[in-house]
């Protein structure tokens, strides 16, 4: 990936000019720097999203046990590491970062405020990524003195090598970093527009950058302040219980920061993908302020079974995501009336009728649309989740990773599929490549959730472990209630085989689209219509970002300041516990 | 700002939903008396457990129809609970008191709401009732390295009748200890 020999050149005016269907240049011929960037972090992230989809699918094959011949059980956890940093970390945070230089650039039509700090981020993220894989690929073989077999939640006192840590750790300040440069590109545009609103995707990259710094100060404090030193052997201990409510002071808020990104897309690109237009700018400014006060201070809830922690914390945290379920109801309704709006435009009728009216056959939209549906369903079972005392009846069983694949991994990850069928031309300049396969994909991933996803969810009920990779015991049997536990194994392996082969069907329409030329007529509009109720209408009060960033800062203070001081009364690294090296457990 | 009827009515029913939800739970917590695990079980040196009330896990009668067990969760078993089985009376209220003794394990009887995290420093107390005799799984449901998938127990409850201290895992049938509240 060089950079230097592709200079920026405008190629406005000249005939082979990417245009959209509606003979608009390209964002590609407008801002070839910025579509460079976003091509190379897209780059990154679907070589994330192949490898992290193989070690997928090994292990939906391995824990049911339909297949055990591919890795052993020990380095079942290891697949298990992989698949959970390069889906939720790489994939997710380098799409994130590009979808987000794409939309600052084209809402604020304007290019980015520095190329250097671009290309400073990209390669401190790339870095990263390339330390933690090759610390987890280290886990498979000796060749390679490193391990991070610890899973993505890295629970201390099981530690990984350094540079699994560092590298982490990069990742996380690649992105801050890129959200310093979407601000300073934002402020460049404000001196010359002070009395207007902030464009709507704009306002929404903003306010996501800023609940992810609020929500990042945990995981930083974890990793730079405990676990790096503890793993380069310069302290000695670490307090478990510390470290974790660190973890999960970031593991909370890091779904938002998956949420909202497919967010920006329902509200901005759905409802013309839909044939209409926004219902309401308001609505969709008040949900993204609502997520930046409220993502953070909920973290108790995933240590809603933990001892150490009082019930009042747990309590708190619990009505804190209760009211988080607000923003996701709003969006259920501003989402859906933006679909009906649009089918309407386009001469559907009745009360349900209008649904045949959609373009089901276009791969951005039924992706998104199937996308939000299985949102739906992700929010009843997080409802479960987060009520404390149901939670003791699933805390960590199967159904923990049934809800959140239906969240992160349909909600984000099928989101992010399909706008790529609409942005990828884009960023490109070249047409869709393998349509007929693009418009099936989405609905062959919809099968392979649905199947795998609702088997999980009874499983846990039923009271399968997660992170096992045999989840059968000598001691004794499952009993279900409903359907059988050997019919649920099946679902799920064969759920998480549709899902592979629609990942593959993605990865295939996208290396067609790659390798096509570029130039011409592109079948996708780039144009993003005004809401029914614009920004004109929104109260000025929303857009004052760093206020509300102040009141979230606050909130987070107010659900953790208490807990953590308690935690760290009796000695910051008390009560501590030594090293438990994850690759001492090779060869056993 | 135009807010549209319809998304009023929705603001409504939304909120109403979440009032509604947080009143179930704490109704659970305060009618029903579902606590959860909390601080009470104190904090505890996972490197000298021989110097605590788990130097000798197993199951300690306290009352007529009251039991502690105070189980030790360590890679790869629970002690006790893999090596020789938890008996316990039906019609029993039981107190467990769990803690690690290297890194995080889980704590869960399959099928059931006892479950709970093992945390190393850290000591869970759960209190439940055992009504029926029948016999349970344990699984430890936090990764805790390379075996954690053969991480398992036992938990017994039986007929009345047929229990008797000297058949459960502690070899002190004594409990002087009041255990646990340290």
């Amino acid at each position: 990936m060089a950079f230097a020999d592709e200079t920026p050149t405008r190629t406005e005016g000249e005939t082979s000019a990417a245009l959209d269907s509606e003979g608009r240049l390209a964002f590609v011929e407008r801002f070839p720097f910025e579509a460079r960037m976003v091509r190379y972090t897209f780059l990154v992230s679907f070589v994330a999203l192949a490898l992290g989809g193989v070690f997928g699918v090994i292990q939906a094959l391995h824990r049911t046990g339909i297949y055990r011949g591919i890795v052993s059980n020990a380095d079942y956890y290891t697949v298990l590491t992989g698949h959970g940093v390069l889906l939720v970390l790489v994939f997710t945070t380098f799409f994130i970062a590009g979808i987000f230089l794409w939309a600052v650039t084209s809402s604020l039509d304007r290019e980015v405020a520095s190329q250097r700090v671009t290309k400073l981020w990209f390669y401190l993220m790339l870095v990263g990524t390339l330390m933690a894989s090759v610390a987890i690929i280290g886990g498979f073989s000796d060749l390679i003195p490193a391990s991070a077999t610890v899973l993505f939640t890295f629970y201390a006192p099981l530690q990984a090598s350094p540079i699994f840590y560092i590298g982490a750790a990069l990742i996380i300040v690649g992105s801050w970093i890129a959200g310093v440069n979407y601000f300073r590109t934002f402020y460049g545009w404000k001196q010359e527009n002070p009395d207007e609103r902030i464009p709507l995707q704009t306002f929404m990259v903003l306010t996501t950058m800023l609940m992810w710094y609020i929500a990042t100060i945990g995981v930083a404090i974890e990793v730079v302040v405990f676990l790096i030193p503890w793993s380069l052997g310069l302290i000695s201990e670490v307090d478990p219980l510390l470290t974790r409510t660190l973890f999960w002071f970031f593991g909370h808020p890091v779904v938002y920061f998956w949420l909202m990104p497919a967010y920006l897309v329902w509200y901005t690109i759905l409802p013309k993908l839909s044939g209409g237009r926004l219902f309401s700018d308001s609505l969709a400014r008040i949900v993204f302020v609502l997520f930046l006060l409220l993502s953070t201070p909920t973290g108790f809830h995933h240590q809603y079974v933990d001892p150490g922690i009082p019930e009042g914390y747990k309590f708190v945290a619990m009505t804190n995501t209760m009211f988080l379920l607000l923003p996701s109801l709003l969006t259920a309704f501003t989402v859906v009336a933006s679909m009906e709006h649009g089918a309407r435009q386009r001469g559907g009728t009745g009360l349900f009728g209008w649904l045949k009216a959609l373009p089901w056959d276009n791969p951005a939209f039924s992706g998104c649309a199937l996308a939000g549906m299985m949102f739906a369903a992700a929010g009843f079972s997080g409802m479960v989740n987060a009520g404390m005392n149901l939670n003791y009846l699933v805390h960590n069983t199967l159904w923990v990773p049934g809800h959140f694949h239906l969240t992160v991994g349909t909600a984000f990850a099928l989101t992010a599929m399909a706008i790529s069928y609409w942005l990828v031309p884009q960023i490109t300049g070249k047409p869709l490549g393998l349509r007929k396969w693009a418009s099936a994909q989405p609905f062959v991933w919809f099968i392979g959730m649905l199947l795998m996803s609702n088997a999980m969810h009874r499983a846990g009920l039923v009271g399968v472990p997660r992170r096992t990779a045999v989840p059968q015991y000598d001691q004794f049997s499952y009993e279900s209630v409903f359907g059988t536990y050997g019919e649920m194994r099946i679902q799920i392996a064969l759920g998480g085989t549709i899902l592979f082969i629609a990942l593959v069907m993605f990865l295939m329409v996208m290396w067609d689209t790659y390798m096509g030329t570029r130039g011409g007529r592109l079948s996708v509009s780039s144009r993003i219509p005004e809401p029914l109720s614009n920004a004109e209408a929104s109260p000025q009060v929303l857009d004052r970002i760093w206020l509300w960033a102040a009141i979230a800062f606050l909130l987070v203070l107010l659900a953790y300041g208490l807990p953590l001081y308690d935690f760290v009364s009796d000695g910051v690294f008390a009560p501590g516990s030594p090293a438990y090296p994850a690759f001492s457990w090779l060869g056993l | 700002m135009e807010i549209h009827r319809f998304e009023k009515v929705w603001v409504a029913c939304a909120l109403l939903l979440i009032v509604g939800f947080i009143a179930t739970i704490t109704y659970g917590a305060v009618g029903a008396g579902v606590a959860m695990v909390n601080d009470e079980g104190g904090t505890v040196d996972a490197q000298n457990l021989q110097d605590t009330e788990f130097a000798d896990p197993g199951v300690r009668q306290v009352g007529a129809n009251e039991y502690e067990v105070y189980v030790v969760a360590q890679q790869f078993i629970f002690r006790p609970g893999t090596n020789e089985d938890i008996v316990l009376p039906a019609n029993s209220e039981v107190t467990f008191y769990i803690t690690s003794a290297d890194v995080v394990h889980g704590f869960n009887i399959v099928g059931t709401n006892v479950n709970s995290m093992a945390i190393p420093g850290q000591v869970a107390k759960l209190t439940v009732q055992f009504d029926e005799p029948r016999e349970y799984g344990i699984v430890c449901h936090e990764y805790c390295g390379a075996a954690h998938h053969e991480m398992a127990g036992i938990v017994r409850v039986v007929p009345e009748s047929e229990f008797s201290m000297a058949d459960t895992a502690a070899s002190d049938t004594t409990a002087e200890e009041d255990g646990g509240d340290a």
